[in-house]
């Protein structure tokens, strides 16, 4: 027997704005609180006609100040709330840093438990999308460092709702890193009420026995195109979109490349502390003896991502990909 | 600006009456009950850099000359409120309800430090400079919401004001009108530098008028001008008046930390000196022999049973059963992630406890 369930089509980014309704409506403790989340409803309306549904108790504009939106978002976390703070870009989160170092990260830790901040900030991030300087940063891998902080990207828009439900539902302060390239380019039937896409768990979007091509966010995109290229030309690519960052998905990643033998890791951050030389180490350890060729990377570069006229340089392609997985098979 | 901010006194240096309007509520119980809480801060202060010296704990803050406007900001606060410490306020934290070995377990390094006994809501101390104001501002905000009279005070020296967070804890509050009490201790110094080269400002009240909240600048030295002008700022919050910024003008005679010199950057006999006319204790003492309040058996008494009672948790703090290694990895997150858990127990193997 089968249940139908109502189903609508959504962009990404009102797969979000339904997230997050749908949560609020369920607890009353859930608020959310940014800058320009109100009113305008987000300056990518994320949060659009959550202020006229909830009121302004509940959807806050604040002021102009990320630290400060941390900051009380972990007083107010510890004090029986659960706060989902927008950031407008990641790009504009290094004020906030030494709040979610120093403080949201570890109060449970420094406190055995006693006090605990289960908070979600949220932050749109990636180039591609033609923003201006500063705004399009991949910076991922300065949370993924930090102990005490869950990091999650959905790639789509039924991932997006269900990965902020288990968020919002979390007893621990997560990342949630929406990808701008993604927040329109598909729409997707989404369900209208409540469901969860657990953190901590990759997906298999294509089944190949040739080479396993790790990525997560907007890369997923590229990375498919890749893969299609390489079957037309007789390599078959098992692909994993990694989903959570932090905690990755170890069983997925060394179930993939005990089958293929060969890797490809895919991100538009920077390559050196970025996360493909986490996986890289991860199938080291698990996985060593089933390599048949070095592990390839395609990542962004370590620059800073230049102004846009220059970005399509700096973003992985695919043909570079496909370049990888040549490399990889033909090794 | 320093004339719209005048400092604050009850009693002088002399223990003098400066101001009259507290005095129906002055009594012997209440000015004994605060000599007794700052004596036995400052045994403790005392013990604490000894044990440091001695190598029985890790580097130590103290706090000397502070123990008035701690304690007297620390009795303002009431059942359920919520209080923001930095690393340096343990006699306002003690008041508020840590124990002493709690406090003395903290600088062992042991995380029991942190955490506060059932019922009271002390955070653990602020180690970053400010970011706790935001905590404060949070917390009462939350209250605010839930509709609760509950206030929160939030401790910081007087370089957290060049801080950002200092500021966007002030705006935050001041736009959400949270019940929070921003208590500064100026003690003219943020570790080496002084506060001519901290700010051109010559008091810290007088960035409220920037928030649009009240301002106020107290002798931090003077006990009763602490605890009742913390009281009207407390009982504000509580109405839905708003915060309030409080400045309390204090003297440390000792360094910032045991691992610190202020000889290098301070007189220390003039900071010696200045025990005549800053020392709270010694001020209180000053006040209750005018006011026929003091006994010297009372005081000597109160001494020995506060030093047998510091020794007891000095003795606690030593005799407390060692941290089990997991408590590094089973408090990070509510259900520990894979990388924990395999880091666990590899340490565990590599220790071969399994």
């Amino acid at each position: 027997m089968t249940t139908a369930v109502d189903t609508k089509k959504l962009t990404m980014v009102q797969a979000v704005t339904d997230g997050m309704r749908v949560m609020m409506k369920e607890h009353e403790n859930v608020i959310v609180l940014g800058e320009d989340v109100g009113q305008n409803g987000g300056v990518f309306r994320a949060t659009d006609g959550l202020v006229a549904e909830f009121g302004e108790n509940r959807v806050i504009d604040t002021p102009l100040a990320e630290s400060g939106i941390i900051g009380t978002s972990i007083g107010l976390a510890m004090n029986g709330f659960k706060p989902i703070a927008e950031m407008q870009f990641l790009g504009f989160i290094y004020p906030a840093f030494n709040q979610i170092m120093t403080h949201a990260s570890r109060i449970r830790a420094r406190t055995l438990g006693h006090f605990t901040v289960p908070m979600v900030i949220r932050a749109p991030f990636g180039a591609g999308v033609r923003a201006p300087e500063i705004h399009s940063d991949s910076v991922e891998a300065l949370f993924t460092g930090m102990p005490g902080m869950k990091v999650v990207v959905p790639s789509n828009p039924y991932d997006a709702k269900g990965m902020l439900v288990s968020a919002i539902e979390d007893p621990d302060p997560v990342l949630f890193l929406e990808p701008m390239r993604c927040y329109r380019s598909t729409k997707m039937d989404v369900p209208d009420g409540k469901y969860n896409v657990p953190l901590g768990k990759a997906a298999r979007l294509q089944e190949g026995d040739d080479v396993t091509i790790f990525a997560y966010g907007a890369m997923i995109e590229v990375v498919m195109k890749a893969a299609k290229t390489a079957e037309e030309k007789g390599i078959k690519c098992d692909v994993i979109d990694l989903r959570t960052l932090y905690p990755l998905d170890k069983e997925m990643i060394a179930e993939s490349v005990q089958k293929t033998g060969r890797a490809v890791i895919v991100h538009e951050a920077p390559g050196t502390g970025g996360l493909g030389e986490t996986i890289i180490s991860l199938i080291n350890d698990t996985s060593f003896l089933y390599m048949k060729a070095p592990i390839e990377r395609v990542t962004g570069f370590d620059t800073p991502v230049p102004m846009f006229a220059l970005e399509d340089h700096y973003l992985p392609s695919a043909d570079r990909v496909v370049q990888a997985i040549e490399k990889v098979t033909q090794f | 600006m320093e004339k719209l901010f005048p400092k604050m006194q009850i009693i002088n240096e002399n223990g003098e009456w400066n101001d009259e309007t507290y005095r129906g509520e002055i009594t012997e119980e209440l000015t004994k009950e605060l000599y007794t809480k700052m004596l036995r801060s400052r045994l403790f202060d005392r013990k604490g850099v000894n044990l440091q010296r001695q190598g029985r704990i890790g580097t130590y803050v103290p706090f000397e000359g502070q123990e008035a406007s701690q304690i007297g900001s620390a009795m303002a606060m009431g059942e359920g409120d919520w209080m923001f410490p930095t690393y340096r306020d343990h006699a306002a934290t003690m008041t508020f309800g840590h124990s002493l070995k709690t406090l003395f377990l903290y600088w062992k390094g042991r995380q029991e430090g942190c955490i506060p006994p059932e019922g009271k809501n002390i955070f653990p101390p602020a180690v970053p400079i400010a970011s706790q104001l935001l905590h404060a501002t949070g917390a009462a905000w939350a209250e605010k919401l839930k509709g609760t009279d509950r206030a929160s005070i939030v401790y910081f020296g007087d370089g957290a004001t060049s801080e950002g967070d200092f500021h966007e804890g002030l705006n935050f509050a001041s736009v959400f009108n949270a019940p929070v009490v921003f208590f500064n201790q100026n003690n003219g110094f943020a570790i080496s530098v002084p506060i001519e080269k901290q700010m051109k400002s010559k008091t810290i009240a007088q960035k409220a008028v920037a928030y649009e909240m009240e301002g106020v600048r107290l002798d931090g030295n003077d006990v009763f001008a602490v605890y009742f002008h913390t009281r009207t700022a407390v009982e504000r919050a509580r109405k839905g008046e708003g915060p309030t910024l409080i400045e309390a003008v204090t003297w440390r005679y000792g360094a910032h930390t045991t691992a610190d010199d202020p000889t290098k950057y301070r007189n220390q006999e003039e900071s010696v000196n200045r025990r005549e006319t800053t020392d709270p204790i010694l001020r209180l003492e000053r006040f209750m022999k005018n006011e026929n309040m003091w006994d010297e058996k009372w005081g000597a008494d109160l001494q020995e049973s506060l030093t047998l009672e510091i020794e007891a948790a000095v003795k606690e703090m030593e005799e407390a059963q060692a941290p089990h290694y997991n408590d590094v990895f089973d408090h990070v997150f509510a259900e520990n992630p894979w990388p924990i858990e395999s880091q666990k127990e590899a340490y565990a193997h590599s220790r071969g406890d399994r």
